[in-house]
């Protein structure tokens, strides 16, 4: 009977505080598009969405609405099944990442230790890893379906462009396991709340990691799968209706995640600045009851700062050619990010045998 | 079995939660595609189902020989990523390698040497061209 000796009530804990993840996500997805608006309305000098409610904040809504009253067009000469399963698939990566993101500490609730991350495995960012990589499957296959040469072309681009900054992404990951000794989200987060965060150690890591980042989210200045001037929509040029809504929400949802990735491994996760976390948990009183709240809350405005910053870029840099884009990819991120591997590696060997050999 | 997913993090019972959240997922997108497929009006006509080509008849199958560049990006990517990974398991050991003093630099110089057939292999694809995007 090995159904029956599960632990039921902690595969219900789980259940709910992924229910609970996925929908704030998908909340703050919907505000994040919203966000976006506003940031390029206030950087080009123009008022924004501000019809629906006040100041807009019911546009994401009624774009939502909008999504679902469009009608569904499958073209004649697209495969139809994968043509659903583009956008699909898409979607399911961008929503799978956060399941070993930590949000933070543990919360006491009905007599329960609720630790807020639905799973600490020990090969954390190496999953996250795999799992952006299938996104790129929702891509290629919702670009091949469709059977439309720009889809197709703009398919190939986000492939290749999406593979080439892997391989800087990886390198320059290599360097923090060198500062953290260990593949887990959960555990670099502990390391950071009692020591430095990260970015004290690898500046030069973060800023490869970031642009990386920025160009597996496809954003601008990395936008080519995208690129309006050249292929109109890019891949999802024959989509309508939801499956359309899932492509670009699928974009958002992937830049909060690699927001709140690059919050972990760099900026302490839900640390908070300036205060010592276990003296917040060990007081007594209305603190301790409120610290795993005040974790999440920095987790999150450190989120908010990252995709402010990922708009900031988009609305101010324009977009890069294509040989540009493979060039700094190549030739510029992975030499870089060796280097930085290698001299991470020589300083923490010095340091470690007293700065001699 | 909650004290286990707490304090082992490389046992099988921590992937549960990932599957979990799979069908979770999977179940969620599914009932909002089939939700906005009732919704949406039908409508269709002949000519709003045709492959959208800026206005212009569209010619051929899309699914024409493309440019070789994509692909060789792609087999580079396995190629390297595949080296990339190999440094991986260094890492993770990387700290108690370097509390050896003796081990330390040893170690060190193989990981020197691997990143170094790296760099030749780097150099060789972008000698011969692999990597050059303007014709």
């Amino acid at each position: 009977m090995t159904l029956l000796s599960f632990d039921w009530p902690l595969l219900l804990e789980k259940f709910v505080l992924i229910a609970i993840i996925v929908f704030t996500t998908l909340g703050i997805a919907l505000y994040t598009t919203f966000g976006e608006r506003k940031v390029a309305a206030i950087l080009q000098d123009r008022p924004g969405p501000n019809r629906a409610g006040p100041f807009g904040i019911l546009q994401p809504l009624a774009d939502g609405v909008k999504m679902f009253t469009k009608e569904e067009i499958i073209p004649t000469h697209a495969n139809k099944w994968l043509f659903i399963l583009g956008p699909g698939l898409a979607m399911v990566a961008a929503l799978m990442t956060c399941a070993v993101i930590p949000w933070g500490g543990t919360v006491h609730i009905f007599n329960r230790d609720v630790v807020l991350q639905v799973t600490d495995i020990n090969i954390g960012i190496l999953y996250i890893f795999a799992v952006v990589s299938m996104g790129i499957y929702g891509i290629m296959i919702g670009g091949w379906a469709s059977n439309n040469k720009f889809s197709l072309i703009s398919s190939l681009r986000a492939a290749s462009q999406a593979i080439s900054y892997e391989l800087a992404m990886g390198l320059s990951l290599i360097a923090l396991i060198f500062v953290t000794g260990n593949l887990s989200l959960g555990e670099m987060v502990k390391q950071q709340q009692t020591h430095w965060w990260n970015i004290v150690y690898q500046p030069l890591g973060f800023l490869i990691f970031f642009i990386c980042a920025m160009a597996e989210c496809n954003r601008t200045p990395f936008d080519l799968p995208e690129a309006e001037n050249e292929l109109n929509f890019g891949y999802h040029q024959e989509y309508s209706s939801m499956k359309l809504g899932f492509y670009l929400f699928a974009e958002y949802i992937n830049m909060i995640m690699s927001s709140a990735v690059m919050a972990s491994l760099y900026f302490g996760g839900y640390d908070i600045p300036f205060v010592d976390d276990n003296l917040l948990y060990n007081s007594s009183g209305i603190w301790h009851t409120l610290a795993p709240f005040c974790q999440v809350g920095t987790l999150l405005l450190k989120i908010v700062f990252f995709i402010f910053v990922f708009m900031w870029i988009r609305w101010t840099i324009p977009r890069f050619r294509y040989d540009q884009l493979m060039n700094l990819g190549w030739k510029t991120l992975i030499p870089l990010a060796l280097i930085n591997m290698v001299i991470t590696g020589s300083l923490i060997i010095l340091k470690i045998n007293h700065w001699h050999f | 079995m909650h004290s286990l997913l707490n304090i082992n993090s490389s046992t099988a019972i921590n992937y549960l939660p990932i599957a979990i959240q799979l069908i979770f997922v999977i179940g969620f997108i599914g009932t909002m595609l089939a939700l906005s497929a009732i919704t949406g009006p039908k409508r269709k006509t002949k000519d709003k189902l045709e492959t959208f080509a800026s206005g212009i008849e569209h010619h051929g199958d899309a699914r024409s020989p493309m440019a070789v560049k994509y692909f060789l990006i792609a087999i580079l990517f396995v190629l390297f990523d595949v080296e990339v990974i190999f440094f991986y398991p260094y890492a993770v050991n990387f700290r108690t390698f370097a509390a050896d003093p003796t081990m330390a630099w040893k170690t060190f110089m193989a990981v020197l040497m691997f990143v170094g057939f790296f760099v030749i292999g780097f150099v060789y694809v972008i000698k011969k061209g692999a990597l050059k995007w303007e014709d």
